[in-house]
C-alpha cells in the first residue's frame, strides 16, 4: 500500500494563531481515510490546503511523489464544510455547470449529470431551481456537485452532517463505490460511529497536531488496552479476589476487567475454568470514540 | 482547462442569469422606452401654432404667414378670428391692427413671421445648435454615470452571492479566482454595451421614423468615436474594483457600506464635469484624471478645443490606470472570498493573499 497523496510538514497560521504544526499524513488509493478531530483541531485548514484553496505557510501537498498542481486537483472531487449552491439556479443547470469548469465537455456534463441525478433520486427534481428543494435533497445536490467529474481523488469534509439517514446510506454507497474503483478517499467527520464503521485508515487531528495515523486495525492494536470480558455460567464476583484484576463492571455472570502487567489474561481464564464453565472470554477491542479520547487527552 | 476557458465558461453563465432576470430585463425596456420617449416625443407634443386663422381686415399678413410654412385659415371677421382660438379650431389668429391673438401664449412662429428681425452678423459662427452642445456632453457624461454605477453595482452583487451563498469555495477549488473575476467583468461589460448599443439603435431608428433631423448624429460623431475606447477601458477599469468590493461583503446587506466609496468615485467626477463643462482649464485637467477622463475627454472631442494627441495620451492614463485596479481589484477579490463570515476589512483583504492559484 502507497499512499498517493500525502500531506508533507504543512504549518498553517492565521495572525498569531497557528492552526497547523507539522501536518504530516497520508491517503491511500483504494482506501476510505476518516479524518478525526475536535471542532477547530485543523481538519478543514487541512482540507482547503489540499484542495488548495488555502495556501500553506510550510510544507507540500504531493500527488504520487509530485508537488500537487493545479490541472490534478481539478479532477479532484471537493465538498466544503461550508455547503453552497447558485439559489435560483436549476439543479441540472448547476450540475452541468459545475462540470464543465471541472473540465467536461457540455455533453459528458450533461451525461454525467442525468447519471448522477439518476442514482441520487433526484431525476424528477432536475429541472427545479435550487432553492425550492428540501434540505435534505439540496444536500444530495452537493453531493452531485462533488461527483459530477467523476473525481480521482475525493475529498469531504463532514460530508455527513445534516444528511438524513437515507441520504447518508447514499453517501457511505457512493465513497464506498469511489473508493471501490480505486480512488483515495479523504473524509472528516464528528459521527464517530459512522467512521468507525467505513474507515479503512484512520487520522487524528488535535490541536493543529496530527496525533495518530494507521490502518483501522493498527490503532485499535496499538491502542488496546489489556482489558477483557468473561462470561461465566455462575456469578463472576470471584473475580475481585483475583490478583492483577481491576473490574471496570460486574454484571451476574459477565465481567469486564482490566489486567495489570505482571499477571497473564490465561492464569484469569484458567481460574474461571476451575470455577465452571466459561462460556467467552476474550480482550475487549476500544471502540473508536475510545481511542479518539485516549489520543486526544494523552 | 486555461484560465481563458474557465473565464469563458464564467461569463456565459453570468449572461445566461442575467438575460432571465427580471430585473434586468424590465430596466433594458425602461430605458428603451425612454429613449424613444425622448427623441420622439418633443415632435409629438410639438404644440407650436400651425393653423392660423386671419380675418379680413388682417389678410396682408397671410402672404407671410404662408412663408413662414403656417396654414392660413380665412376669417369673416376679427370676431369670427377670436372665436375660432377659443373653439381651437385655430391655433392663433390674426386680426386688423394687426394684432396677434392666442390663448395662453404668445405664438412666436406667428409673431415671427410677422415682425422683421435686423440682420445679425457673427463674427465666429457655430454649426451647432446651442441645445446640442449642452445636451451632448451631458447625455455622454450621464450614460458613463449610469451605466458604470448599475452595472458595477450588479458585478458587486454577483461576487457576494457567490460568497453568501457559499458556493465560492467549490468555484475557486475548480478554477482560478482570476478567471472568476475575468469571467465576470467580461460578462458585465459585454451587458453593458449590448444595452447601450440597443438603446442607441432604437433611438437613433426612433429618429429615423419620427423624421428627426439626423444631421446632428454626424455633428456628435467625433464624440462618440471617442467616447468608445473611453467607455470600455473606464468601465472595465471601474468593474474590477467592484468586484473588489463585492468580495468584501459577506451579504448583500453590507454591499452599501462597502460599496460607498466606490459609488463616491464614479458620482464626484460625473458632477464635477456636469458643472465645470464650461469651464475650459478644469475641463483639460478632468479629461487626463483617470477616474473623469472617460466624462471630460469626449466632451472636449465634441467641442474641438483639443489638440489631436491629447485624447491619445488620455487614453494610454487610463489604460495604466486600468491596469493598475485590476490588480488592486484581484487582489481584493483573492483576499476576502473565503473570509465569509461578515464584513472583511480593505487592509484584511490587501494583506491576506489566502488563495495560492
Amino acid at each position: 500500500m502507497t499512499d498517493v497523496l500525502t500531506v508533507d510538514a504543512v504549518s498553517r497560521s492565521f495572525g498569531d494563531r497557528q492552526v497547523l504544526k507539522d501536518v504530516t499524513f497520508g491517503v491511500t488509493a483504494g482506501r476510505l481515510t476518516g479524518f478525526v478531530g475536535a471542532n477547530g483541531a485543523g481538519k478543514t485548514t487541512t482540507m482547503r490546503i489540499i484542495l488548495g484553496v488555502l495556501a500553506a505557510d510550510q510544507g507540500a501537498v504531493s500527488w504520487r511523489g509530485a508537488p500537487l498542481d493545479r490541472p490534478t486537483r481539478q479532477r479532484f472531487g471537493y465538498m466544503p464544510e461550508e455547503r453552497g449552491l447558485y439559489p435560483k439556479m436549476t439543479v441540472t443547470d448547476q450540475i452541468v455547470y459545475l462540470g464543465q469548469l471541472h473540465g467536461l465537455s457540455r455533453e459528458d456534463a450533461r451525461r454525467r449529470t442525468a447519471a448522477l441525478l439518476e442514482r441520487l433520486q433526484l431525476t424528477d427534481r432536475g429541472g427545479d431551481q435550487v432553492e425550492k428543494l428540501s434540505l435534505g435533497n439540496q444536500q444530495r445536490v452537493q453531493i452531485a456537485a462533488a461527483l459530477v467529474h467523476d473525481p480521482e481523488v475525493l475529498v469531504l469534509d463532514e460530508p455527513f452532517s445534516g444528511l438524513d439517514p437515507i441520504a447518508v446510506e447514499t453517501v457511505v454507497g457512493v465513497l464506498r463505490e469511489r473508493a471501490g474503483a480505486g480512488a483515495p478517499v479523504l473524509f472528516s467527520s464528528h459521527q464517530l460511529e459512522l467512521v468507525e464503521r467505513l474507515c479503512d485508515d484512520l487520522v487524528i487531528i488535535a490541536d493543529g497536531v496530527i496525533r495518530a495515523a494507521g490502518s483501522r486495525a493498527e490503532l485499535r492494536s496499538s491502542y488496546a488496552l489489556p482489558r477483557f470480558a468473561i462470561e461465566v455460567a455462575a456469578d463472576a464476583g470471584w473475580l475481585r479476589d483475583q490478583p492483577g484484576v481491576t473490574l471496570v463492571s460486574l454484571d451476574g455472570p459477565s465481567a469486564v476487567f482490566d489486567l495489570d502487567g505482571a499477571h497473564d489474561d490465561q492464569e484469569v481464564l484458567r481460574a474461571a475454568v476451575a470455577r465452571g464453565p466459561v462460556r467467552s472470554f476474550g480482550p475487549v477491542r476500544p471502540s473508536l470514540a475510545e481511542i479518539f479520547r485516549e489520543v486526544v487527552t494523552s | 482547462m486555461t484560465t481563458f476557458e474557465a473565464a469563458r465558461l464564467v461569463a456565459a453563465r453570468e449572461i445566461k442569469v442575467k438575460l432571465r432576470d427580471k430585473t434586468f430585463l424590465f430596466s433594458t425596456v425602461f430605458f428603451l422606452l425612454i429613449a424613444i420617449g425622448s427623441v420622439t416625443l418633443p415632435i409629438l407634443l410639438d404644440d407650436d401654432p400651425q393653423n392660423v386663422a386671419v380675418s379680413t381686415s388682417a389678410t396682408a399678413s397671410s402672404e407671410a404667414l404662408s412663408r413662414a410654412g403656417l396654414t392660413v385659415l380665412p376669417a369673416s371677421s376679427d370676431a369670427e378670428a377670436t372665436r375660432m382660438v377659443r373653439d381651437g379650431d385655430a391655433d392663433a389668429a390674426v386680426v386688423g391692427g394687426p394684432k396677434v391673438i392666442a390663448l395662453d401664449e404668445a405664438p412666436s412662429p406667428v409673431v415671427k413671421a410677422l415682425s422683421e428681425a435686423p440682420p445679425v452678423e457673427l463674427l465666429e459662427p457655430s454649426d451647432r445648435d446651442p441645445a446640442v452642445e449642452f445636451l451632448v456632453p451631458f447625455v455622454l457624461a450621464f450614460i458613463f454615470f449610469t451605466t458604470s454605477l448599475t452595472f458595477g453595482l450588479q458585478i458587486a452583487q454577483s461576487v457576494t452571492e457567490e460568497k453568501a451563498t457559499r458556493i465560492v469555495e467549490i468555484l475557486v477549488a475548480s478554477i482560478p479566482a482570476r478567471a472568476m473575476l475575468a469571467g465576470k467583468v467580461a460578462a458585465m461589460s459585454l451587458l453593458a454595451f449590448g444595452q447601450i448599443a440597443l438603446i442607441t439603435l432604437v433611438a437613433f431608428a426612433g429618429m429615423q421614423l419620427a423624421g428627426v433631423d439626423t444631421t446632428i448624429v454626424s455633428l456628435i460623431a467625433p464624440a462618440i468615436g471617442w467616447f468608445l475606447p473611453f467607455f470600455i477601458v473606464g468601465f472595465i477599469m471601474l468593474a474590477t474594483l467592484w468586484a473588489g468590493a463585492g468580495a468584501l461583503a459577506a451579504r448583500q446587506e453590507d454591499l452599501a457600506g462597502v460599496s460607498a466609496p466606490l459609488q463616491m468615485i464614479v458620482m464626484i467626477p460625473f458632477f464635477l464635469t456636469i458643472f465645470l463643462s464650461d469651464n475650459a482649464l478644469a475641463m483639460k485637467v478632468l479629461s487626463y484624471i483617470p477616474l473623469s477622463a472617460p466624462l471630460a475627454m469626449p466632451v472636449r472631442a465634441f467641442t474641438g478645443d483639443l489638440a489631436a494627441w491629447e485624447p491619445f495620451v488620455s487614453l494610454a492614463l487610463l489604460a495604466l490606470t486600468a491596469l493598475a485596479t485590476l490588480g488592486i481589484g484581484a487582489r481584493l477579490y483573492e483576499g476576502s472570498l473565503l473570509r465569509t463570515n461578515g464584513r472583511t476589512s480593505f487592509a484584511t483583504a490587501w494583506r491576506s493573499r489566502s488563495l495560492i492559484n
